[in-house]
């Protein structure tokens, strides 16, 4: 854990007056303090290309009153930086007339232990390995033309200092391994991805050689896309592997059910609590309890432990999730979704782990259910526009069904939906679910913050495929 | 007040010297500080204020041929002398690469024009407010719309890069930036849209009523769109997207994937890319331009580059250490383009609208549907149907596909060119791309 006042000019004890005298009068509000460090080593060339280490430390001040947030961060943890910040949160707030809620739940649950994998492994081994995944893949396929892969490690400690001195601390380990890799066949050239990671060691990712099975899977899409032709164009039915293509989920309703929307009533799904949006038999929860996984958090960072919040019950939906401001603002609790990217960044309720749970059909039955369509089987990124609903994601692996038949693998081409309608539109959940291998990262309002999702396989009705071939 | 150039100089300075002390042959260091004042409104209403003060600092170190990075935002100096300890260590055991150096001697900027990019004004958050509540009344008059989401922000920085080879430079620079985000309701639909204004010096910023007027319009105009048949259709896109295919086309040509082969346009150079028509430039030295530079982000000078010429690429983007790999020189572009733009077209926007019967005219694209390594592009769009040159109606839920290398033979650019960003297109026709929708 770290002291954030060891080598500042302020102690903890004038900190928390500074807080308790700006939040006073506010609603809610709170000092969080944030050291963190990371390091990225990446092969790429077949050189190892980049190592570099970073350190950040800083404080983010926040105040609130009503509707209203004042925020102020900086770098420097003294006494005259956190009294600047409180001047600019005094500023803004001219005319405070609030109760501040102290009331935060507890919970001594917690959902990764408290580490630094930086630390854990040598920079040697590491090189060692990086190198080693780059000699085997271009051994192993000598249509194998660009290989990068990389480590990258993080250890981040934050404190929550609230009004009346109330601490709230955490320690959150997270690492990434990633290869990617470009084939040449005759002039053309195709790439494949693949990544492993979580809120553990590098070590438990990677014992019994794992990175090999990391490397032919990025060689395995990469060869699928060498043979892949161009996508059809058109809606047509779409049946989505397990895992990550659950990124469809977080983009079609993860956003729209985040409570700042819903408060403001951009979201597509304001005026839809309580009321069908899905076919019978889809349940979606977002889960930030599952050990050790990416999008896993102790607590959130206002201070509230997470929870598995039911978003869609049945096809029902249930709730929003909600950071503390939003909460009451809308008369309801905090789901524990308060997160921010960084002390530079505002809080803003996020999504963990994104899940759709298992129906009771098989994979095999909706293939053959599907007289022309395409089956997804992994995915790039995807994107939302939450107020008119419609999103897309683009496919890194598909395939053409005809009459039933998985047929050849087609180009990346990006599949666009509506998000209130098109869960409705899903005619059958699969009895395979699985969690991502641990990759995802969510951007809202310029802020980044890993996540996880979950799906079993699921057949999709009617989708646009964005292809060439009319 | 953001730091000034002393004390940022003798922060690099103390870090240069130390790095060489604890055993680097080389090393480099930049060191910035920014501060940024932002006022956010909703529906006529201040919503949040938000001040931020970053400080920053990254250093490489060589070892002959091994090199290593550091970076923090805390520049205490025991914080420091960590890292650089750390560095050094990290660098001894990185594996040599022959490509690691710093850039040559002879290419480093030797001079620093003014490029007028700084404004000293401060404006209080009264006058933000004063000006946001202006935008929102303006955004706000049409009873369609529903929701205003608008923000100001004034953002001042500063900094020095340095060098082992005695490279000492850097300069401030501010930007004022104003938005508006509207959303607007009928009986069928709720759409989105934006618009924002974004300069170096207060003045030149959109007038807050034209602002709000312009994102409201906007977005009314999306009102109850239809999904259309998916179809070969000309393509227009509005300038705030057509600048978005120029950004890929940079990226293309980046030294690094140049020198990995893993971009569509390797070993492309001197060949015809484009139709005859296109130019495209990039000039740092724009008087109070959104990209303008005085050198690059390892301290090289930075020449304006025709890149495209009559439709032939003539360059890559070149840094120092993916120009070895290739055996060219740095032409000034470590961290990529400046202020890069189309040369504008022959056509009028109205003539373009115009040249054929039926096409579609594009306001926003979604996804990341841009692979530089085939050249395929897919992505999600909206917009609007042009029959004979009139705007008929809007249309979503759609996608648009095609390779670049075909994209960029079919392109056609309007007589319409703006600096409003650091990269600029004028209005965009491409033919032969397919949509995809029904």
């Amino acid at each position: 854990m770290s002291n954030f006042f060891e080598k500042s000019d302020i102690s903890r004890n004038e900190a928390e007056n500074i807080v308790s005298d700006t939040l006073n009068k506010c609603d809610d509000g709170e000092l969080y303090l944030e050291d963190s460090k990371s390091e990225t080593i990446i092969l790429d060339d077949n050189k190892i290309k980049n190592s570099s280490y970073s350190s950040d430390l800083g404080f983010g001040f926040r105040a609130i009153s009503e509707e209203i947030v004042a925020y102020s961060h900086s770098n420097e943890i003294s006494k005259n930086s956190l009294k600047q910040s409180s001047e600019s949160l005094k500023s803004t707030l001219k005319s405070t007339k609030g109760t501040y809620n102290h009331s935060i739940p507890k919970s001594n649950k917690k959902y990764y232990e408290n580490i630094n994998p930086i630390e854990q492994k040598s920079l040697n081994e590491k090189i060692e390995i990086l190198n080693k995944v780059n000699d085997y893949l271009r051994s192993k396929d000598n249509k194998v033309k660009q290989v990068t892969a990389n480590f990258s490690g993080e250890q981040k400690s934050i404190e929550i200092i609230r009004s009346g001195g109330e601490t709230l601390t955490d320690v959150r380990p997270l690492i990434r391994f990633n290869v990617s890799v470009v084939l040449d066949k005759d002039g053309r050239k195709e790439s494949g991805v693949y990544g492993i990671g979580g809120r553990k060691s590098y070590d438990s990712y990677l014992k019994k050689d794992n990175w090999k099975q990391v490397c032919d899977e990025a060689l395995r899409i990469a060869s699928v896309n060498l043979e892949s032709k161009p996508a059809p164009a058109g809606e047509m039915k779409v049946v989505l592997g397990p895992g990550w293509p659950a990124i469809l989920i977080h983009e079609a309703v993860g956003h729209g059910l985040e409570g700042d929307f819903n408060r403001k009533k951009t979201s597509a799904f304001h005026n839809l609590m309580g009321q069908k949006v899905a076919s019978e038999g889809v349940t979606i929860i977002d889960d930030g309890t599952i050990d050790n996984r990416r999008g896993s958090l102790t607590i959130d960072d206002e201070g509230t432990p997470t929870e598995k919040t039911v978003l869609i019950e049945n096809g029902i939906l249930k709730n929003f999730m909600q950071d503390r401001l939003n909460a009451r603002l809308m008369g309801t609790k905090s789901t524990g979704s308060g997160r921010r990217e960084n002390y530079r960044h505002i809080v803003l309720p996020r999504m963990r782990n994104t899940m759709m749970l298992n129906g009771n059909h098989t994979q095999e039955e909706m293939i053959k259910s599907v007289d022309k369509g395409i089956f997804a089987v992994s995915f790039g990124g995807g994107q939302v526009d939450i107020t008119s609903g419609k999103f897309v994601f683009n496919c890194t692996e598909a395939y053409e069904i005809i009459n039933g038949k998985i047929g050849s693998p087609i180009k990346g081409a990006t599949l666009i939906g509506d998000g209130p309608s098109i869960l409705k539109e899903v005619s059958m959940v699969g009895n395979d679910m699985m969690l991502d291998p641990g990759i995802g990262t969510c951007g809202k309002a310029g802020q980044g913050v890993p996540v996880g999702v979950a799906q079993p396989s699921i057949l999709i009705n009617k989708m646009t495929v964005g292809g060439t071939k009319l | 007040m953001i730091k000034d150039q002393e004390y940022l100089s003798k922060k690099a300075s103390y870090c240069l010297d130390l790095a060489k002390k604890l055993g680097a042959t080389n090393s480099s260091v930049i060191v910035s500080n920014s501060i940024s004042e932002t006022v956010n409104f909703r529906n006529k209403k201040l919503d949040e204020s938000n001040r931020s003060d970053n400080l920053a600092i990254g250093i490489t170190t060589y070892i002959d041929k091994k090199k290593s990075s550091i970076s923090s935002s805390n520049l205490l100096k025991e914080n420091l002398d960590n890292l650089i300890e750390k560095c050094i260590d990290t660098t001894k055991i990185t594996p040599d690469d022959e490509f690691n150096s710093l850039p040559d001697k002879d290419l480093l900027a030797k001079e620093v024009k003014d490029l007028d990019l700084y404004d000293d004004t401060h404006i209080k958050n009264e006058d933000k407010i004063e000006y946001l509540t202006r935008l929102e009344i303006s955004a706000s008059s049409n009873k369609k719309i529903i929701n205003t989401e608008s923000s100001f922000t004034e953002d001042k920085s500063n900094f020095i890069l340095a060098n082992s080879d005695g490279f000492c430079e850097g300069y401030k620079d501010s930007s004022f930036i104003a938005s508006s985000v509207t959303v607007a309701k009928d009986e069928k639909s709720m759409e989105r849209d934006y618009e924002y204004t974004s300069k170096c010096h207060l003045r030149d910023i959109k007038d807050a009523e034209v602002l709000g007027k312009l994102a409201a319009e906007q977005t009314i105009r999306k009102l109850s769109p239809k999904k259309i048949s998916s179809e070969k259709i000309a393509l227009i896109f509005d300038k705030r997207i057509a600048k978005g295919i120029l950004s890929t086309f940079a990226n293309a040509i980046s030294s690094s994937a140049i020198s990995r082969g893993t971009s569509f346009l390797k070993d492309k150079i001197n060949q015809k890319i484009f139709s005859d028509e296109i130019n495209i430039f990039d000039k740092p030295d724009i008087l109070k331009g959104l990209g303008s530079r005085n050198f690059d982000s390892e301290g090289v000078k930075t020449d304006t580059l025709k890149l495209v010429e009559q439709g032939v690429l003539k360059h890559y983007l070149i840094d120092t250490y993916n120009g070895k790999k290739l055996k060219l020189r740095s032409n000034g572009r470590c961290g990529g383009t400046s202020n890069l733009y189309f040369n504008k077209g022959k056509i009028s926007f109205k003539d373009l609208l115009n040249s054929n019967s039926r096409c579609l005219y594009l306001t926003e694209t979604i996804g990341h549907g841009s692979n530089i390594v085939t050249g395929d592009y897919s992505v999600g769009a909206t917009g609007f149907l042009i029959e004979d040159g009139e705007f008929k109606y809007p249309i979503n839920e759609i996608t648009i596909a095609g390779n670049f290398k075909e994209m960029f033979q079919n392109m056609t650019l309007a007589n319409d060119l703006e600096f409003e960003y650091s990269t600029n297109s004028p209005t965009m026709m491409i033919e032969g791309m397919v949509v995809a929708g029904k």
